[in-house]
């Protein structure tokens, strides 16, 4: 079934605010490669707002009825107004940026705006998502 | 660290095995089925189960943390080109970042990466820009 064209330029309400802990810091580290354990200096790795990313576009698919397992991810960029940070309360905006229909598959473009606790723009991770229609074979 | 144009870093190899999906998953929340599940990777497609296209962005992203001495990063970004199948064996395989200075301007060093296993690209266009 394919995705709703009308999708294009809905916004999803904000995802719930989310604290960046060491913890997870570290246990996200550790899970791309960091060497050893965690240190307790460890920077936030550049693709940690993902995790947040990635709770947004599942309230969106939830939301669309659409399955996760159809969907691959095509593309991804992070776009950094300042680093994320221990102790940072973040919120996820969600936007359908694009949709297109390609031999049955939809690709969808997707723009989060990571926010801080004061409303100011963390980083905007932009994702293109291809979603695989239920007829479709291997193309990947 | 050498933020210099032209300057080439050296690889980073990173062996990605099942263990490291189901780690992956677990840190990043992405419990697709893909990415654990040969029937419901095959029955979408894929030729068995493959890496987050985000753990190979994000093991790249550690390369670039790595060469730089942990530079705070601008700009982080890839497609998903070829998918990273990971065998169900204790050995999986090889996720290889390589990269240099493109280009130093304004405070800010532009890094070209080369993302492969086995010496086919999985990434197209990654790319980094890191504060110099």
């Amino acid at each position: 079934m394919p995705v709703d064209s009308t999708l294009v330029g809905r916004v999803f309400p904000p995802t719930r605010p989310y604290t960046v802990t060491r913890e997870k810091v570290g246990e996200f580290a550790t899970a791309t490669g960091a060497a050893g354990a965690p240190g307790t200096a460890e920077k936030v790795p550049a693709t940690f707002p993902i995790v947040l990313a990635f709770d947004a576009m599942n309230a969106f698919l939830a939301a669309e009825r659409i399955d996760l397992f159809r969907i691959v991810h095509g593309e991804q960029k992070f776009h950094y107004e300042r680093p994320v940070r221990v102790g940072d309360e973040l919120a996820v905006t969600l936007t359908v940026a694009s949709l297109r229909q390609i031999g049955g598959n939809d690709i969808i473009g997707t723009s989060s705006e990571i926010r801080d606790a004061s409303g100011d723009l963390v980083c905007t991770a932009t994702a293109t998502l291809l979603h695989r229609g239920e007829a479709e074979g291997a193309n990947a | 660290m050498n933020l210099t144009a032209g300057h080439i870093f050296e690889p980073q190899e990173f062996p990605v095995t099942r263990a490291s999906l189901v780690q992956y998953a677990g840190a990043s929340g992405d419990f697709n089925q893909i990415h654990w599940s040969d029937r419901v990777a095959t029955s979408v497609g894929l030729p068995g189960v493959i890496a987050h296209g985000m753990l190979t962005l994000g093991l790249a992203a550690r390369a670039v943390a790595v060469w730089t001495d942990g530079a705070e990063v601008v700009d982080l970004g890839a497609k998903f080109t070829n998918p990273v199948v990971v065998p169900d064996d204790d050995t999986g395989t090889l996720v290889r970042v390589a990269g240099s200075v493109k280009k130093v301007e304004d405070g800010l060093a532009t890094l070209a990466l080369e993302v492969t296993v086995d010496g086919t690209k999985v990434l197209g266009m990654p790319k980094a820009v890191v504060r110099a």
